[in-house]
């Protein structure tokens, strides 16, 4: 397939060997705004994992077939949520948003697990990470551009994603129920696209991002480190700990604080199961969230998990 | 100006010592050969330089620390560590995206003007290349930055042998000039041969030879004895020896110092064919000496 005879250049090319090149290229100062290497490095992880967002665009596409055949319902579905009280018929139109909204997010958080699991891993697994590492990128970093992807850039593109899906949803409807004669306006007063979309994004950024933070980055410190088994060292340690403490203390406070934070918190976020929980507000307004010490403690957990991954880094070389 | 100057290196994992204590100088404009045996601590002592690894002792690679400051040292530092690092999911498009994105010094055109003389096709993946071609897309970006210091640790490491010389010819030809310096670790010897201005073996975490080019061809000389003079060479001490097709060949160093009398070239000539030793009979004569054998005594 390859003719190793004209592959390598032989010419001498008097541009490529001038010393006063070198030399003039040499004086000028080489430096590049600080955040560039960061940006690259981001769009990097893009060109790795695309499951970033191939993920997400396939679910949400499934899910816009599924609904378009259910759309063949959706006028008789309307006329009789009509005759129900506004509470009942707000809840039987808006449901199958809040269902892309959910699904989209499970996406998230899977595509986010695995993310970390691989993130500081594969590198070292591929030795790839003796070609990063022969580039001016400081570990610092490229283990903030790989945090930055479960936690800005995963919540940004679920929420364009999952935007751009109930507007085709709406869109779909409102045709669909203009072709058989009404109900379009009992739609549109039912699913506030508007108020849906900003509570979404709070909820993403606030609750996947800010709020489950320890637990990427833990998995980021755990397979900075682990060698094999990495599925293993992220989950064992958590394990023991809770059954060290249930052994010694006959308790479950270490477990339950983990099923807190995977719910959404003790008291924090939290919506009435009977109500859909993007229209309403939420019951802890952003200020409230930023006064709760579990959020805090979660970041700072975050930052030391984030602080080790990137002296691991440093420290590590293929596997 | 010096681009490495190492003092009392010392690596150690575990129990086994990598570094013992290296010390290690090269100025500027020099291509210095590293050769050893397998384990010998040549590639820690490449990591040690290019900040991969912690070490002990005093380390400066262009005046910086190696280990504290790898980021801003590798603006003007470049490595291949190994053939086969690029990772196989990236586009070769992307490869010159990202390095262009991240490297103040990497120069596009070049890069590209490279790989147009390859048969390497812009959107193809790493995984989808031969190893050659994956060697000489690693050379095109690595070529494209304008570094001082190369660090090449078996860069051709199986590699069929066009591959092999096109790569060295075109480090020559179209990269190294006097401002550049080289360092490069390899087990074909013969191929870094006619490119080396220095050469310096290690062995067991300890330099065992340092010696520069000119300097070799100077102080060493082979003699291919005749067969009736065997015994006279013999008496002059020669630091190796070994047969070739019926004929003993002995290697004399001409200025060694454990020696009271020094032999000298026209003297060695009288006892049969003289000429310059090749790396590998060097390396192999001074491993020879180091694995016991006292200086000086022939088998």
């Amino acid at each position: 397939m390859n003719t190793p005879s004209n592959a390598m250049p032989e010419s001498r090319d008097p541009q490529v060997n001038g010393s006063q090149i070198n030399d003039s290229q040499r004086i000028a100062p080489a430096a590049l705004p600080a955040t560039r290497p960061l940006y690259w490095s981001i769009r990097r992880e893009l060109w790795e994992y695309r499951s970033i967002y191939i993920a997400p665009l396939a679910v949400a596409a499934l899910f816009l077939i599924g609904f378009l055949i259910s759309t063949a319902h959706l006028p008789a579905k309307i006329r009789a949520a009509s005759a129900l009280d506004p509470m009942r018929q707000n809840e039987i139109i808006e449901q199958p948003y809040d269902f892309a909204a959910m699904l989209l997010m499970a996406t998230y958080l899977i595509v986010a697990v695995f993310y970390c699991l691989d993130a500081l891993h594969g590198e070292r697994r591929d030795r790839s990470i003796l070609f990063w590492k022969s580039l001016p990128v400081s570990d610092f970093t490229t283990v903030l551009s790989k945090a930055s992807i479960p936690f800005v850039v995963l919540p940004l593109i679920t929420f364009a994603i999952t935007v751009v899906t109930q507007f085709v949803m709406l869109l779909l409807s409102t045709l669909v129920l203009a072709g058989s004669g009404g109900g379009v306006a009992t739609l549109w007063a039912n699913v506030p696209l508007f108020p849906m979309s900003l509570m979404l994004l709070y909820h993403l950024m606030a609750m996947h991002g800010l709020y489950y933070a320890p637990f990427y980055g833990w998995l980021l410190m755990v397979l900075a480190w682990a060698r094999r088994a990495a599925f293993l060292w992220a989950g064992l340690p958590l394990l023991a700990i809770s059954v060290v403490e249930k052994i010694a203390f006959n308790s479950w406070h270490f477990a339950g604080m983990l099923g807190n934070r995977v719910a959404g918190g003790p008291d924090a976020i939290t919506y009435p199961a009977q109500t859909s929980a993007m229209q309403h507000m939420p019951l802890v307004t952003l200020g409230e969230f930023l006064i709760d010490p579990g959020m805090w403690i979660g970041l700072v957990l975050f930052a030391a998990f984030f602080a080790a991954a990137v002296r691991l880094r440093r420290n590590q070389g293929p596997i | 100006m010096t681009v490495i100057e190492a003092r009392g290196l010392r690596k150690a994992f575990g129990t086994t010592i990598a570094l013992d204590g290296v010390n290690l100088r090269v100025e500027e404009g020099r291509i210095l050969g590293l050769i050893g045996p397998n384990g010998a601590g040549k590639t820690t002592a490449l990591n040690a330089i290019l900040g991969l690894t912690p070490y002990q002792g005093e380390l400066k690679v262009l005046g910086r620390d190696p280990w504290t400051e790898r980021d801003v040292l590798m603006r003007d530092v470049c490595f291949i560590a190994d053939v086969a690092v690029l990772p196989r999911w990236i586009r070769v498009s992307q490869a010159l995206d990202y390095v262009a994105g991240v490297h103040p010094r990497f120069d596009r055109a070049k890069a590209e003007s490279f790989l147009a003389k390859t048969t390497i096709h812009r959107a193809s993946k790493v995984r989808e290349l031969s190893k050659g071609m994956v060697a000489q897309l690693h050379l095109a970006l690595v070529m494209a930055i304008d570094a001082r210091l190369l660090v090449l640790d078996e860069p051709t490491l199986g590699l069929d042998i066009l591959y092999r010389k096109q790569f060295y010819d075109s480090l020559l030809n179209d990269y190294f000039d006097r401002s550049r310096t080289i360092i490069v670790t390899t087990h074909q010897v013969e191929e870094v041969e006619h490119v080396l201005t220095d050469l310096m073996f290690i062995d067991r975490g300890r330099v065992v030879f340092d010696c520069s080019m000119d300097e070799i061809e100077s102080r060493y000389l082979e003699v291919m004895v005749h067969p009736e003079q065997v015994a006279a060479a013999r008496a002059l001490k020669p630091i190796y020896e070994r047969q070739s097709i019926g004929r003993s060949i002995l290697l004399f160093d001409l200025k060694s110092e454990l020696k009271p009398s020094r032999v000298d070239r026209p003297q060695l000539a009288a006892l049969g064919d003289v000429r310059t030793p090749n790396i590998a009979d060097l390396f192999v004569a001074v491993m020879t000496n180091q694995t016991g054998q006292p200086q000086g005594r022939a088998r």
